[in-house]
Parts: structure tokens; sequence; C-alpha cells
């Protein structure tokens, strides 16, 4: 088994997410993208670890924490997203530029 | 004239002798040792009734009493002992050292300082008791016991000082205490006036005195006395170059606070003083000083080729004040300041017999009239407390009313004018019996002068004192309301100061006692003088007969029943209107010397205080200013500039910055991940 499957899944998942964070207008799918970001280093984390045979396992531990860090994420940039959204009725990146000098 | 007195008088010349007295004395074992007590008591007292005097039960007036009861104690004590056996001696501390100069606080005790120290302690004490009713209730009433006390304190330092340089200390204390005294009521401007003026005139005679001192020291090599009267037996050729002028010195200080003419200007002005003051200074303290200082001196002044040639003219003064200066008194209506002439003749008598060699007369009658003189102003004292008045036109009828204060002042004229058997007949009779002992042994000019002004002196004393008595005592009350006697506090120094002034001429009177004579003449450096062993029956045949002829006519001119407008119209004519200008010698001062003095001194120091006083604050202000302007113009361009510079360039950095922060969150994505990939690529390189 190669490592270069894994390593050419893990960037093109990160170029898809990172895309997407760059050119998707809604709020909503940025954070979508930044997940998929997320998925890629996951990818690669537990690919080099299997490649690797580290014995304890390290690379699986930190892709799961990273899997519950987004999850943390995930929640609290929706909450945001949302209230954004009651209070200006849109969630369009682009005119979220109120704190701009 | 004189050729037809020479043969009348020259038959009681015989009983004149000349010579030393022999001197037997101890040291006077511990009462001499602890002597400075005497000095020094009246000095912590003063200072204990400024800091304490207030909260002590009788307000001050128990201390100061205290002190002077202390002295008089002391001084008796001493005195007593002096006539037993002598004393001789002399007590020093050293209190500074310059060089090989040494500077010492010391005390003598010997027969001149006794008797003074005798004379302010019993003067002193009868004068303070009499002070606490005179002064009753008045506002500075603790303030006026510490000068007082400072008053005596300052002449017995004065009276112990064995060297010159603690003698001007206590000269300075006189004067400054006695300026305090005068300006007592400084309420009123005119007192202010005359403290001043009593501080001004002892001070341009003092310069005399420090002038001599400084000259005595030089040529002697000493300030002491001791030192001094050494080296003249050894012989000193210096001295007897500049003794001379030595002498002069001297005694134009002594003319100032002995109010000796020409500086007895400010004595009568003193007047202005609280009665109790003028009683104390014109007795033991203050006037006497100048008599002191000559009598101190004495032996100086008396071998020929030292201060012999001083002593003529401190006879002419002496002579000069005590006929002229009483004249003054002739015209005054004011009884103190009538008193207060009087006092300048009698010491012109004092200070002419020091000048005719006349010791013991000279002091004697400092001694006798210290106690009549005191006596004449607390009773006068009394009679301005009945009437509210110090002019005798408010006065008159006044026997009746006080009649404790009519007869002591009857005693107190009686030893003035020199009646038998009281004070004033002894002394000023010895004065008189003096110098004509020395105009025949020495016929000058001045000799018979001083001989024909001392019994012209003794015309007027009775004269102006009849006029007094009459005016005051005699007639119709003239004043407001009802007079009152004294309290007890008051009369009863009146009643001791009387039997003093009645007693003791017996002490010296000539031929039959000769106790006063013994006691002065207890001195380290022998005196020779002048005196008189038997009475001068010839003299006292001529004065006696002049002093009943005198107040004779003064009680006939101003006899009680005539008016005031009757009064007024006697003047002898040129004579009176110059004695109520005091000769003009007041207003000389003040518009020939003072004003003119003063006009020139104040545009002159008008002008340095504009042109060169005021010239170095102007230049440190000026220096000050451009400094300031330099230091501004730095900290605007130099300091704010760096600082401005700073923040306007902080200032367009943040603003060419800030170009970057656009707003859109996917801008800053893009450039953090090309960040991230720089780095990744410079990592990746190096």
């Amino acid at each position: 088994m190669t490592i270069v499957q894994f390593v050419l899944l893990g960037a093109a998942l990160f170029s898809i997410g990172l895309y997407g964070v760059l050119t998707r207008k809604n709020a909503i799918l940025v954070l979508a993208s930044v997940e998929v970001m997320l998925a890629a280093v996951n990818v690669n984390l537990v690919a080099f670890d299997v490649y690797l045979g580290d014995t304890s396992s390290a690379g699986q531990v930190m892709a799961l924490f990273i899997i519950a860090l987004a999850a943390a994420e995930v929640g609290i940039g929706i909450a945001i997203v949302l209230m954004i959204f009651r209070n200006r009725r849109t969630a369009d990146v682009d005119d979220l530029d109120v704190m701009r000098y | 004239m004189f050729a037809s007195l020479t043969p009348m008088l020259a038959g009681f010349a015989l009983f004149a002798e000349e010579g030393e007295h022999e001197v037997h004395a101890g040291d006077g074992g511990w009462l001499a040792e602890w002597a400075w007590m005497i000095v020094v008591v009246p000095l912590v007292i003063t200072f204990l009734i400024v800091f304490f005097g207030k909260r002590s039960p009788w307000k001050g007036w128990g201390m100061a009493t205290f002190g002077m009861a202390f002295v008089a104690v002391y001084g008796a004590v001493l005195a007593w002992v002096n006539l037993d056996e002598g004393i001789l001696y002399e007590g020093a501390i050293e209190i500074g050292r310059i060089g090989s100069f040494t500077l010492e606080w010391g005390w003598v005790v010997d027969g001149l300082s006794i008797m003074m120290y005798f004379l302010v302690g019993v003067v002193g004490f009868l004068v303070f008791v009499y002070a606490n009713g005179y002064m009753k209730g008045d506002v500075r009433y603790t303030w006026f016991f510490a000068s007082f006390s400072l008053f005596a304190g300052g002449m017995l330092v004065l009276v112990s000082a064995p060297n010159l340089i603690q003698l001007i200390v206590g000269w300075e204390l006189v004067g400054v205490s006695s300026y305090l005294l005068i300006a007592h009521y400084w309420e009123d401007f005119d007192n202010v006036d005359a403290g001043n003026k009593a501080f001004m005139v002892n001070k341009v005679a003092d310069t005399g005195l420090f002038i001599g001192a400084i000259i005595m020291a030089l040529s002697a090599g000493s300030f002491k006395f001791s030192e001094i009267f050494e080296t003249m037996v050894g012989g000193n050729s210096t001295l007897a170059q500049f003794g001379f002028w030595a002498g002069l010195a001297l005694f134009i200080g002594a003319m100032g606070k002995s109010a000796q003419f020409p500086f007895h200007v400010w004595l009568p002005d003193a007047m202005a003083g609280p009665t109790p003051v003028s009683a104390l200074m014109h007795a033991a303290t203050m006037v006497t000083a100048g008599i002191y200082l000559v009598a101190r001196l004495f032996p100086f002044y008396q071998l020929p080729e030292y201060g012999g040639d001083v002593s003529m003219i401190i006879t002419i003064i002496g002579a000069i004040t005590l006929f002229f200066m009483g004249l003054l008194a002739l015209v005054q209506n004011d009884i103190k300041k009538l008193l207060a002439y009087s006092t300048v003749s009698q010491l012109g008598y004092m200070m002419a017999a020091m000048g005719v060699g006349a010791y013991t007369a000279g002091l004697f009658h400092l001694f006798t009239h210290a106690f009549f003189k005191s006596l004449l102003f607390l009773a006068a004292g009394s009679v301005i407390h009945a009437v509210h008045s110090n002019n005798m036109s408010d006065m008159g009828g006044l026997r009746k009313y006080v009649p404790a204060t009519f007869w002591t002042f009857m005693i107190g004229t009686a030893a003035l004018v020199g009646l038998f058997p009281f004070a004033g007949f002894w002394s000023k009779d010895e004065i008189i019996a003096s110098a004509y002992y020395n105009a025949s042994e020495d016929p000058t000019a001045a000799a018979w002068f001083m001989v024909v002004l001392s019994i012209a002196g003794a015309f007027i004393t009775a004269f102006y004192m009849a006029r007094a008595v009459s005016l005051t005592f005699f007639g119709k009350y003239q004043g407001h309301g009802e007079p009152h006697e004294s309290p007890k506090i008051m009369t009863v120094p009146l009643i001791a100061l009387a039997a003093f002034a009645a007693g003791t001429g017996l002490l010296n009177a000539p031929g039959l006692t000769h106790v006063f004579t013994d006691w002065v003449t207890v001195r380290a450096f022998p005196i020779m003088e002048h005196h008189f062993e038997a009475p001068s029956w010839g003299l006292i045949a001529i004065v006696t007969p002049v002093v009943l002829i005198a107040l004779a006519i003064g009680f006939y001119l101003y006899r009680p029943k005539q008016t005031q407008a009757e009064r007024d119209e006697f003047s002898i004519p040129v004579l009176y209107p110059l004695l109520e200008q005091k000769y003009y010698i007041d207003d000389f001062y003040m518009d020939g010397i003072v004003r003119p003095t003063m006009g020139p001194i104040a545009d002159g120091t008008l002008w340095i205080d504009e042109n060169v006083v005021d010239a170095v604050p102007n230049l440190v202000a000026g220096g000050a200013k451009h400094t300031a302007d330099a230091v501004n113009t730095f900290d605007q361009r130099g300091v704010d500039g760096v600082f401005n510079m700073l923040s306007a360039a902080t200032g367009a950095t943040g603003g060419f910055l800030r170009k970057a922060f656009t707003g859109r969150v996917q801008q800053y994505a893009a450039i953090s991940f090309a960040g991230v990939v720089i780095l990744a690529l410079l990592f990746m390189i190096f």
C-alpha cells in the first residue's frame, strides 16, 4: 500500500474546501467548505499514522480530536450565522463588512 | 569776683585732704564667688516671666520682685561684709577664644560694684513693689515686668563687668530695654517717637564708647580694667599717646547714657514711659551708667599722663549740664519733665564731681540721688495716679487729698534741694566743697566756673522745686473729679524711700562718719582723689542761705493765691522764651542734623534701591525669561517635534496599511492562505 493515493485525496479535498471557502457567498456553505478542509487534514493524519506504523496511534487520536473540535466549531459558527441572518436577513459574507474602517 | 571769694573760703580748705585711701581687703570668700547670682537671677527671671509669667500667681510681678529682693539682700550682705573687712574679688569664666584673645564673662566684686548692686537691688525692689499698684490693669502687665527685670539685669551686667566688652553688652541691654519701656504705650505714636529718640541719641553716643573701647584695648593690650590699670602703673607709652582720645571717646559714650549736654535731649522725652520706669531709670539704672563708667575708669582719668586732660572736659560738660539743664526745669508744666530736667542737672553735678577728682563725692551724690529722685518720681506718679494728668496746671491743693504722697514728696524735695540734714545736703555739699578745693588747688577759669555754676545750680534746684511743690500741693485743686490717695502698695515704698532719702546722707557726713568713703574706695587700683574729712562750714554758710532764698522766691512767685493767668505773666524776657524752646537744641538736631541727613540718605537709598538693588532682580528675571523662551522653543520644536514626527509617521503608515483591510472575509482568508503557502515554500527551500 502506498501513501500517494491518500495524500492525493487529502490534497484534492483540501483544494475543494479552499475553493469553497474563497468563492461561496453563503456563510453556511463557507462553513461547510471549512469542514471539507478539516476532513482533508484528518485523512492525511490517519494515512500518515498508518503508513508510519506509530504504535501509540497519535495521528488517529489527533483526528478524533479534530472531529470533536470541528463539531464544536460548526456549532458556534452556525449559531453566529443564524444570529446574523436574523438581524440582517442575509448570510452573504460579502455583506458582513460593518467592521471595516 | 573770684579774688574776693578766695580769702573768704580759704580758711575752710584746711580741712581738705588729698591722697590715697589705704585699702585693706579680703577676697570675700564664697559670698564673692557666688556673686554672679546677682546678675544671673534677674536675667533668668526675665525669661521665666516671658514664658510662664501669665500663668504665674501674680502675673510676673511676683517673680520680678523676688529677683530684685534677692539682689537687694545679696547686695546688702556684700555691703556689710565690705564695710567690715573689704572685698576685692574678680571672677571670670572663659566663654570664647579667638587666637590669643580670650573672651571672658566675669563679675567684679569691689566697693564700687557692691554699691551699685545694693542700689539697683533696693531701689529696684521698692519701685517694683510700687509698680504693682501703678500698673494695675495695664494691657501688657506681664510683659512690662519682663522688660523691667531685663532693664535691672542689664544694668547689673554692666556694673559687674570686669572688661569693656561685657560692659558694652550690659550697656546695650540697658539701652534696648529702656527703648522697650519708654515705648511701653506704643499705641500712641508720640511714645514710639520718644523711644526711638532715646535709642538713637544713645546710639550716636555709643559710637564713642565703641571707639574708645577699641583705642583703649589696642593701646593697653587688653579690654580688662585690671590689666589696663596694671599697664598704667608700669608706664605705657602707647596708652599715654592715645590716652586722651580713648578717654574722650569713652566719655562721649558716658555722656549719652548719663544725658549730659548735648546728649541730654532723650531723657525728658523718655518720660513717655510709665512712671515706675522713669523712677528706676533716673535713679539706679541707665543714667547712672555713664557716671559708673567714669568712676570705674577713675584712675585712668586722674593720671595726667593718660586721661588727665579729659577730666577738665568732664568738669566743663558737667558744669554746663548742671546749670543750663536745671534752668529748663523752671518752665516745665509737666511734673515728670520738670523732674527729668532736674535729674539731668543732678547728673551734671555727679559728672562734674568726677571731673574735679571727687570720686567719693560724685558717687555719694549718685547714691543719695537714686533714693530721693526715685522717691520724687514715685510720688509724682502717685499724684498722676490721683488726678490723671501730668500737668501741674491740673493739680493744686493736693496736700489735703494725698497726705502720704505729700509728706514723702516734701522729704524728697528737701533732700534734692539740700536742706539739713537730708541726704542731698551732705552729698551736694561734698561736691561743691570738692569743686572749691579743686579750684583753690589749681585756679583755672574752668575750675572757678564749676564752683560758681554748682552754687547757682543749687539756687535753681531750690527755685524749681519750690515752684513744683507750690503748684502741685498748695492752693486750690484745678483738676476734675475727686483725687484720692494711692493704695498701700504704692505708699509703703514711698515711705521706705523717704526714710532712705532722709537718712543716707549721714553715711558720709564730713568729719563725723566716713562709711560711704570706706565703702566705695575699696578698689584694686588705689584711688587718688580730693576728698573732705571735715565739714566745710564756709560753703554750708553760703549754700544753705542760697537754697533758702531760692525756696522763698519760688514760693512767693508761685504763691497759692495767684490765679493761673497771673502765674503765666511771670516771665523773664529773652530767657524764658529761650527755655521754652529748650535752647532750640531739639529743633537744631531735628532741622539741622536729622532732616538734612535723612533727606539725602533717603534719596540716595532710593537711587541705590532703583538702580543697584533692583538691577539684580531685573537681571536675574531677564535672564530667567530668556532661558525660559529658549527652553520653550526647544520644547516646541525639538522635543515635541520628535513626537509629532513619530506620530505623523505612524499615522501615515496606518493610513497606508488600513487599505489592506477591505472587510471582505474571503479576501482575508485568501491572503492568510497565501501567507501559509509562502511560509511553506520558504520552509522547503531553506
